[in-house]
């Protein structure tokens, strides 16, 4: 046995390479991410306080989202939309497929934050004659937000792992990179630790990120903790 | 002012108001009593426009409040009648409803500026002048949790009056403060009662207050006015037996 169990020429040679790949990922995690948010918080507002029809609709798609497998969900729109004229890229679809996921699972954290905002909260708006979308916006998000962050953020980690699903559509984020890589030197055992140890660095980081926002978010409140 | 015109409102099978006739005139302070479930709290409640109206109209200032005139008969009214109802209105709540995460002047501002669209500028200083109405000044820039239950109260005062309502509602504003708390609450109403052109309307367990501060006492019992009168005629000599056997228990009580 010539080979070691451990190449360090190798691990230098492939570095760069998985690198480039790592911005791809924080790329497609970020992006998603944002997307989730956002459709996330659409879903609970509908959910909310949308007429009933939008109410059921919202509520049927959060289900049927979240009952389904994400990687279903990437081949649904990276290989059949096509057949509905829908084509897009890799990424996007990739992108596109975490925020929906991750969305449905977002507005169910949003609206627990929603409900914990005391019923009088509403009433007062009304009784100062606020506009709903300022009642929205000024009075209940607010205080709806800050308590939902640390089970938002989780979900940031959650979706951050499961990036490397975009690899079977064939999107250049680490795992696939890492594939490549094994399948030309017959070597997986180092770009696959690096892989691994790519995520174990970013999500201590995110992790990080978002108990910084969560000390942030309950000084700015003004609320005395009790 | 205000006209409950056989105004009925249930939840579910259970009656609150029971085809109520309430007539205010401007500038009238009633008192509303009554032992809980009576529906003292919906008339405000409805007149506010919080809780719908099963039956009957509410005329504020000649206009039905959630109906508008359609040809011969009344509609149910669109958001735009309702905010301009509203904007007669202000309500001051037994568990204050300040905005947590507002100061005490953002709370008194945000309705002058998203609602009437004033500068920022011009609506700090008119929300300024309200905290130092109700002896707030020094206490702008606190946070609703910073300040006692009857800061905050008082500033759910000023904060109901930034829109310069006609009507006043108080929902029992005394009940969830401590009883050395209450007296700066009340001063607070008493003066604006002197010094302003307001109709009154108060929900209270303050029986005192209520025969020297109201005009007129409403005793509800079952969603109706079960005896109503001059204050000092209604306390002094009460005339209903439910009345009187109410009276005897909130005295022995406090």
């Amino acid at each position: 046995m010539s080979e070691s169990f451990w190449d360090w020429a190798y691990v230098w040679q492939v570095l760069p390479e998985l690198v480039d790949a790592s911005v791809v990922t924080v790329k497609a995690t970020v992006s998603g991410f944002a997307l989730a948010l956002i459709i996330g918080l659409a879903f609970a507002i509908a959910r909310m306080i949308g007429p009933g029809w939008l109410r059921q609709t919202t509520i049927g798609i959060v289900e049927v989202i979240r009952s389904t497998p994400l990687l279903i969900q990437l081949f649904l729109l990276y290989y059949v939309m096509p057949e509905f004229g829908l084509t897009l890229d890799a990424m996007t679809a990739g992108v596109l497929a975490l925020g929906l996921h991750y969305g449905a699972y977002c507005s169910e954290v949003y609206r627990a934050g929603l409900e914990g905002v005391p019923k009088g909260q509403w009433e007062a708006a009304v009784a100062l004659n606020l506009p709903p979308w300022v009642t929205m916006k000024r009075i209940i998000l607010p205080q709806a937000i800050p308590p939902a962050v640390p089970a938002l953020g989780n979900y940031l980690v959650a979706l951050f792992k499961e990036t490397p699903l975009l690899s079977v559509i064939a999107v250049l984020e680490l795992m696939q990179t890492a594939k490549l890589l094994g399948s030309e030197s017959f070597r997986y055992i180092e770009p696959i630790t690096l892989v691994g140890l790519f995520f174990l660095f970013f999500s201590l980081v995110a992790a990080a990120l978002v108990r910084a926002l969560e000390r942030r978010l309950g000084r700015g409140s003004g609320r005395v903790a009790r | 002012m205000v006209h409950f015109d056989h105004v009925t409102k249930r939840y579910g099978s259970l009656t609150v108001l029971d085809g109520l006739d309430l007539r205010i005139a401007p500038n009238e302070k009633v008192a509303i009593i009554g032992p809980s479930g009576s529906g003292k709290t919906t008339v405000l409640r409805a007149l506010m426009t919080l809780d719908r109206i099963d039956d009957g109209v509410i005329w504020v200032d000649g206009e039905p409040l959630t109906h508008m005139r359609r040809g011969d008969g009344l509609v149910r009214a669109d958001g735009k009648h309702l905010r301009r109802m509203r904007s007669k209105i202000g309500m001051v709540f037994q568990h204050f409803n300040l905005f947590p995460h507002m100061t005490a002047l953002k709370n008194c501002m945000e309705a002058l500026v998203r609602v009437l669209g004033l500068p920022v500028e011009e609506a700090r200083q008119r929300a300024g002048e309200l905290l130092a109405m109700v002896g707030l000044a020094d206490k702008q820039d606190e946070y609703p949790a910073r300040l006692s239950g009857g800061q905050q109260q008082r500033v759910a005062i000023a904060r109901a009056l930034a829109l310069r309502p006609k009507i006043m509602l108080f929902d029992e504003v005394t009940s969830a403060l401590d009883p050395e708390l209450c007296a700066e609450v009340l001063g607070v109403i008493r003066e604006l009662g002197r010094a302003h052109q307001l109709t009154m309307l108060m929900v209270t367990h303050q029986m005192g207050f209520a025969r020297e501060f109201a005009d007129r006492v409403c005793f509800f019992d079952s969603g109706r006015i079960a005896e109503q009168g001059p204050a000092r005629e209604f306390f002094d000599a009460p005339r209903g037996e439910r009345t009187q056997r109410f009276l005897r228990a909130v005295m022995d009580a406090g």
